[in-house]
């Protein structure tokens, strides 16, 4: 599992930042410049800050993600159809199936019935979670309700899932990022994934 | 029947075996947050603050850990949900 240090991150722009205690949720815009500090807790939800790149980031990521997961595709069969039965079949492409996991470690047919029952349902669920982050993001201070704000949740997690398996990414990634070359081809998007780590981390701790 | 009715899986009689319960397993992955997962665990299954996070700790330190226990639908209903917040969750039989 990712250890995240709350109090050390990497910029997006490549400009490493500590804040002086860690306690970021409880900073406001005066003592960080108007930097993005991540999510806090409000009255009805959360709240962030987020800049035009930032937004511009999280945008992209979260179109290639609804790219990524297609609707539940369930066949010809009006009947199935209408009951969101699908292929048992696991997907090809190395996210996908991390992010649609056998249910059976062990029995590939009981995971085939498994998946056949629930893939298509589990698409359109994490579709209208991305959906939900692309129609309330926006540059500037940015409120959510709780609900919106897990939808955000799901979906960075989603995003980070997608790159921590192009990345190969392990549970020393952010002292690799930390000790990476900002001249190394891969830089940027560990920079990208180490960002999402501390935003996803402050939204966590918004919502509890 | 709407589109959101669950659907009834028919089960092969060998598989019905009352006297084992059905377990919710979560394994580690480099990717999901500790403070993630934890959030899940209350979430998802309304657990205490302290046990999520004994769970969560478990998953981090020995590779897995059991998370819930019962029938093989309701194990099956909570991986499901699981796999919807990115966790690494898989359904077995109690051995």
């Amino acid at each position: 599992m990712d250890a995240v240090e709350q109090n050390t991150w990497t910029r997006l722009g490549g400009t490493r930042e500590h804040t002086s205690d860690g306690d970021v949720a409880n900073m406001t815009d005066d003592e960080n410049g108007g930097m993005s500090i991540g999510f806090r807790s409000t009255n009805g939800g959360v709240s962030v800050h987020l800049d035009p790149g930032e937004v511009s980031i999280l945008r992209s990521l979260a179109t290639q993600i609804l790219g990524l997961i297609e609707p539940g595709s369930t066949g010809d069969d009006p009947l199935e159809r209408a009951l969101g039965i699908g292929s048992p079949a696991p997907p090809s492409d190395p996210v996908l199936a991390r992010l649609f996991p056998p249910a059976y470690g062990d029995d590939e047919e009981a995971s085939g019935e498994f998946r056949r029952y629930t893939e298509a349902t589990l698409r359109d669920a994490k579709r209208a979670d991305a959906t939900t982050l692309l129609e309330t993001l926006a540059p500037g201070e940015l409120e959510l309700t709780v609900p919106q704000g897990q939808a955000w949740l799901r979906t960075i997690n989603d995003v980070r899932l997608a790159l921590g398996v192009r990345l190969e990414v392990t549970e020393e990634v952010h002292e690799e990022v930390a000790e990476m070359s900002e001249d190394d081809p891969r830089y940027p998007a560990y920079v990208t994934y180490d960002w999402l780590t501390y935003l996803q981390d402050t939204l966590v701790r918004a919502l509890w | 029947m709407g589109s959101t009715a669950p659907a009834e899986v028919e089960r092969p009689s060998s598989d019905v075996r009352p006297d084992r319960p059905w377990l919710t397993i979560v394994w580690n992955d480099p990717v999901n947050l500790m403070s993630y997962v934890t959030y899940v665990f209350q979430t998802v299954f309304g657990y205490p603050r302290q046990k999520a996070e004994k769970l969560m700790m478990d998953v981090h330190y020995k590779g897995k850990a059991v998370v819930a226990s019962g029938t093989r639908e309701e194990m099956e209903r909570d991986v499901q949900i699981l796999h919807s917040y990115g966790l690494w969750a898989t359904v077995q039989q109690d051995k």
